[in-house]
């Protein structure tokens, strides 16, 4: 394929930097596919972590993995195997008894767990079948931004629109229902319905970031952003938008850096997402730290 | 807050001699009457209910009426069935046998007209959500549209929605710590929280099951008060579930109790007699005059006897 190392290589310049990111239709593309699905995981994340559900966000993720490798063995487009696959996925979670109680996870971790072992074995198997096992198989797993065509991205824009207009429509019933389900259900909030709803939502949304990070480093896109968000802020509406903003930082400067050099995407998205992460949680335990400091001082003056 | 008026359980001045040699009253031979003829005349009528569940009868033969603005607890042993008559007149489980109606409709029809505190929910420390964002979820929880204030801007209700959280926040005494992460604040603090929720939407009956349970007495006693107080200045309903009858009894109308698959309905001076709860639980079980009039339960099976000195004062202030 072209060039990850760009074509003039990077310079001192940052808007000729810019200019060069820009002047590839591959990258265009990517960048386009990229900021579509940062919008979308950042807030479909926001509940995931919320709902503490970032297990079954992740299984969702992994069984697009053997739906994309299935679909492009059976000669259809790698991107319908993985919404196909995903969805089935997010019905067949919503099926297991206990999954609409909302918060946490109790028995069906150990369903979700062996059901994502399997998806990911099966996948391993389409991709040996297909032939080429070492190049695609670094793509579904690790995520690639080379390819992305112009129809991908439309696939991408059309999915993320309902997606984020459903959520746009239930979401303050879903954060009612995620943080108080009892009270929720008895002032008429369908829980259970909303559950699954949920589900196939971030089905839809591991499916897309799978497509750029790859099945296994969703977490870069579904979970980082949302969790730093929430680190930062208890406010649900700027802690949603936080989340969001964060997720499309973080996949411009992955997508951008990884440009310029020869490592994966997967890789920069990951480590950006990581160091906001560790960024923000040490500096929260820090102010925590002085808030107690500050607390006792007194007490130990008088 | 004046606690005076109601420091007075039932009314009797006599406290004790309204049964004496009197078999307990048994409310379940005297059904009352529905308030189907002249609108709802009781916030919660139950005639002759039983509920079974996973094939096992929880109670049955259960008649209570309980008036608008009456503060009713509904008291028993574990295991006796107190959540499930909150949740039947919620209408989440519904009766076997007998009927009900729930401030003049069938259950679980009232919807957003009942205030509900489930049983002791914790909220997880690592919950990064406010508690004035629990609180605002029990007005507009279950409205379509995104918790986003850019949405909200186009809707004329929004400085209504607050205005409305803050008095509620105010009543229960939480203001001071709402903007805290509710999953950092004390099992008190969330307390008070929660009876906000159920309060913000104006309802008109108010189920609260064991909101002083895993509480300190202190904390018991200052909650008991805010309740009693929500009952008598705001006119509404209150059903408390709970373990124990002491830190409440001086502010009851009514008093349920549930054991052995029966139930017990009546003002306190009438069911809390030594004779009654001792047939009732199947155990000895004593009470008490103190000297100002008030009862005290001891020997309940699952209730320390720790709070005989109640009523020496405004409890909610003791340090």
């Amino acid at each position: 394929m072209i060039p990850s190392a760009g074509a003039t290589g990077l310079s001192w310049n940052v808007a000729d930097d810019v200019r060069q990111l820009f002047a590839q239709h591959f990258m265009v593309n990517a960048l386009a596919a990229g900021t579509i699905v940062a919008i979308l995981a950042g807030s479909v994340g926001w509940f995931m972590v919320l709902r503490r559900q970032s297990f079954a966000g992740h299984t969702l993720a992994v069984i697009s993995f053997p739906g994309a490798a299935g679909a492009t063995l059976l000669g259809v487009s790698a991107t319908a195997g993985y919404f196909a696959a995903s969805i089935a996925g997010a019905l067949v979670i919503a099926a297991v008894p206990g999954t609409g109680r909302g918060r946490g996870y109790t028995n069906q971790s150990a369903v979700i767990g062996t059901a994502q072992a399997f998806a990911l074995a099966c996948g391993v198997l389409f991709v040996s079948l297909y032939g080429g096992f070492l190049d695609s198989l670094n793509g579904y797993l690790f995520g690639t931004f080379l390819g992305v065509s112009d129809r991908q991205v439309l696939t991408l824009l059309a999915v993320a629109v309902v997606v984020l207009a459903t959520l746009a429509l239930v979401g303050r019933m879903l954060l009612f229902a995620t943080v108080d389900t009892d009270v929720a259900a008895t002032r008429g909030v369908p829980t259970r319905l909303l559950s699954i709803v949920f589900l196939v939502l971030l089905g839809c949304a591991a499916a897309e970031v799978s497509q750029i990070t790859g099945a296994l480093l969703v977490f870069a896109l579904l979970v980082m952003p949302a969790a730093t968000a929430q680190q930062l802020t208890a406010r649900p509406a700027v802690s949603l938008g936080l989340s969001v903003v964060l997720a499309l930082v973080i996949v411009w400067l992955g997508l951008g850096v990884a440009y310029f050099s020869v490592y994966p995407v997967g890789f920069y998205v990951t480590t950006f997402g990581f160091a906001g992460y560790v960024l923000a949680a040490s500096g929260r335990a820090l102010i925590t730290w002085a808030g107690t400091r500050r607390r006792a001082t007194p007490a130990v003056t008088r | 807050m004046n606690d005076a008026a109601r420091s007075q359980p039932g009314g009797p001045t006599e406290p004790g001699a309204a049964t004496s040699g009197h078999a307990p009253p048994s409310p379940t031979t005297t059904p009352p009457s529905p308030a189907t003829s002249e609108g709802p005349t009781s916030a919660v009528c139950f005639r002759d209910a039983a509920v079974r569940l996973r094939a096992q009868t929880i109670w049955s033969g259960v008649s209570l009426e309980v008036a608008p603005g009456e503060f009713v607890a509904v008291v028993g042993p574990n295991g006796a069935g107190k959540s499930t008559l909150i949740k039947a007149i919620l209408g989440v489980h519904a009766l076997s046998h007998g009927e009900a109606s729930v401030l003049g409709l069938p259950p679980g029809q009232a919807g957003r007209r009942i205030g509900y505190l489930p049983q002791r929910r914790s909220f997880d420390a690592s919950l990064r959500v406010r508690g004035v964002d629990i609180v605002r979820l029990g007005l507009d929880g279950n409205r379509w549209g995104t918790p986003l204030p850019v949405a909200d801007r186009f809707r004329g209700s929004r400085r209504r929605d607050r205005e409305r959280v803050a008095e509620v926040l105010e009543l229960v005494g939480a203001t001071s710590y709402a903007t805290r992460p509710i999953g950092q604040t004390s099992g008190g603090e969330q307390q008070r929280l929660l009876i906000a929720q159920a309060l913000v939407h104006d309802p008109e009956l108010l189920l609260l099951d064991e909101p002083l349970d895993s509480l300190d007495l202190p904390n018991q006693a200052a909650i008991a008060a805010v309740i009693s107080g929500i009952c008598r200045d705001r006119g509404i309903t209150v059903l408390i579930v709970a373990h124990d009858v002491n830190p409440i009894l001086s502010y009851l109308d009514r008093v349920v109790y549930l054991a052995r698959g029966r139930a017990l309905s009546g003002p306190p001076s009438e069911v809390i007699t030594s004779e009654t709860l001792s047939q009732l639980y199947g155990t000895p079980i004593e009470v008490l005059h103190t000297s100002d009039g008030g009862l005290v339960v001891v020997g309940h099976p699952e209730a320390p006897a720790h709070h005989s000195d109640r009523h020496t004062g405004r409890t909610h202030e003791r340090p």
